[in-house]
């Protein structure tokens, strides 16, 4: 099944799906918290993903679904996680509304814009191992995707991809954000949890749209 | 993990409901969690604080006649989540409007900031200060920054007196910015500390060893060593303390004419002979008191070889971190107005005085 819009129950179905991954990840996200920060990743963004999946508004309004999701994450997650993605959603509400049926390049623009708000709302920059580092390449490859006039179906694949990537890559990474920050060289060598906890969220936008 | 509790999940809840019970002249709210004083804030700006539990009795202990309104407590060493502010401050604030004390951990700002955004949405005008008082941190760049530590708890009295004497918001935002630059601290630990979650202690400080420098939910500090004498671990925090220089920053602040958050540069103070301060011997919850008194009584030695004279003091726990053994110092220098505001009536479960 291929997509050329995202309709208000394609991210219903992204939060469940997201909410189902994150749960049974719960355990992996919390022992990568562990060394770098305070252990605790995977229960907070199990709990607020499933405070998430069962606020989802009906209708047709998917402005309103990110909106919902974004209030129970604000509330629910808790740290330094729940402000960023309840940013992260709260800015795609905003870019959603008045634009459904999403197209590629309405949904290149939101996550744009929603890379921004965290970027300003954590004062981070990529190349700090923070959830910036799969988030922000995750937007350019859709945005990439967009202007090379490719489907929703690719570009959602492209950006959990680069999404991916990037959680990898900051393994090697010096973290300059948040509680690991405070470990300076002992940070390296670990894989940052909110980067990798933002690619399986993108990965699971990626498997609802493909029908997974 | 020998703890006295119940439901690892419902540590927060229980504890709260028997804080309510012991203490008549608070109020205990629940979805969202919050505790404020019986005593409303209508006529005046009101002062709002909260964190991570596991530090009592900071804040909840600190709220009452005098101090704070309100506090929000989060899970065990997570911060509260800003619908707990938004509800606090709804309950607390009049017409004059709500200061927010912040201690600068990420998530605590980031919850604060997001409370405040809501807040002015519903018509209450909200400045967030925040505090960054760890000396065991050099730099701003590559961090998130200082920590905040005992200050927070000098700059939660002395505002929750100015506020009672009639300071309008920005008076207020502005001596707690001072207060926020007039104070250093820094700790260290004997032992780790363990959170009934977690079941295992949060991090590993091996028998015979210490970490100077410590943030309160275990962040690292300066340097892990053999353990040393009081009066050698209180000389190298008091002297850390006094000597720092002079720390340059910048703080998210709320910008009123720019209608966003802006940071705000904030150069802090250095020590100097002839200054007179307020100091906190804290202990982090597993430290018998005795123990702090010995630290006190070398720090008023080290202050004083410094030229720097100790005019007002606490010793005790205040800051605490769960059952972590080890302690923290903070000096905050004092002017006619922090002295004056220190000085009036209090009347919490964990400060009282002149009433």
């Amino acid at each position: 099944m291929t997509q050329s819009v995202l309709t208000a129950d394609t991210l219903r179905d992204w939060i469940r799906k997201a909410a189902d991954v994150l749960s049974e990840n719960r355990a992996y996200l919390t022992d990568l918290d562990s060394p770098i920060g305070d252990a605790d990743h995977g229960n907070n963004m199990q709990r607020g993903f499933n405070a998430a999946s069962a606020a989802l508004p009906p209708g047709e309004d998917p402005a309103a679904v990110a909106k919902a999701v974004a209030m129970a994450l604000i509330s629910k997650v808790g740290g330094a996680a729940g402000p960023l993605y309840g940013t992260y959603f709260l800015a795609l509400a905003k870019r959603f509304e008045g634009a459904a049926p999403l197209d590629i390049d309405a949904l290149a623009s939101a996550l744009e814009e929603a890379v921004a708000a965290v970027k300003k709302r954590g004062k981070a920059e990529t190349g700090m191992k923070t959830m910036i580092d799969a988030l922000d390449p995750a937007a350019v490859a859709c945005r990439m995707e967009a202007t090379q006039g490719g489907t929703v179906s690719l570009a959602v694949q492209a950006a959990a991809k680069a999404a991916e990537a990037g959680a990898s890559a900051t393994v090697p990474m010096l973290a300059q954000r948040g509680r690991a920050s405070y470990l300076g060289d002992r940070s390296k060598g670990h894989q940052d949890p909110g980067a990798t906890s933002s690619a399986m969220i993108l990965r699971a936008l990626a498997d609802v749209v493909a029908g997974r | 993990m020998k703890k006295l509790i119940n439901n690892a999940e419902d540590v927060t809840v229980e504890q709260l409901h028997g804080f309510g019970l012991a203490h008549e002249d608070i109020e205990v709210h629940s979805d969202p969690t919050f505790v404020s004083a019986v005593d409303g804030a209508q006529d005046r700006v009101a002062v709002i604080s909260g964190g991570g539990s596991g530090h009592e009795p900071l804040h909840g202990g600190f709220v009452g006649l005098g101090m704070l309104d309100a506090a929000c407590p989060g899970q065990v060493f997570t911060s509260p989540t800003p619908d707990q502010m938004v509800a606090a401050g709804k309950r607390v604030a009049g017409d004059r409007g709500l200061l927010q004390i912040v201690k600068n951990y990420t998530g605590d700002v980031l919850n604060f900031q997001m409370a405040a955004d809501m807040l002015r949405e519903d018509g209450i005008e909200v400045r967030n200060i925040v505090i960054d008082d760890d000396v065991a941190l050099k730099d701003s760049l590559y961090t998130a920054g200082r920590r905040g530590l005992g200050t927070t708890l000098i700059a939660e009295k002395v505002c929750g007196a100015a506020a009672r004497e009639g300071y309008d918001l920005d008076r207020l935002a502005a001596l707690c910015r001072k207060v926020n630059i007039f104070g250093k601290s820094m700790g260290m630990a004997l032992t780790s500390c363990t959170t009934p979650q977690n079941g295992k202690p949060s991090f590993d400080l091996p028998e015979g060893e210490m970490e100077i420098g410590i943030g309160i939910h275990g962040e690292p500090g300066v340097a892990r060593t053999k353990i040393k004498s009081a009066d050698a671990v209180t000389e190298i925090l008091a002297n850390h303390i006094l000597e720092d220089e002079a720390y340059t920053r910048a703080l998210p602040e709320w910008d009123r004419a720019q209608q966003d958050w802006v940071d705000v540069e904030v150069k802090d103070i250095t020590f100097q002979s002839g200054d007179q301060v307020i100091a906190i011997v804290n202990g982090m919850g597993g430290t018998p008191l005795s123990e702090l008194y010995t630290v006190y009584a070398k720090l008023a030695e080290v202050a004083g070889r410094h030229g720097v004279k100790i005019i007002r003091n606490l010793v005790g726990n205040y800051i605490t971190s769960l059952e972590m053994a080890g302690m923290s110092i903070t000096l905050v220098k004092t002017d006619e107005e922090i002295l004056r505001l220190y000085d009036a009536p209090v009347n919490t479960p964990a400060l009282r005085w002149g009433c």
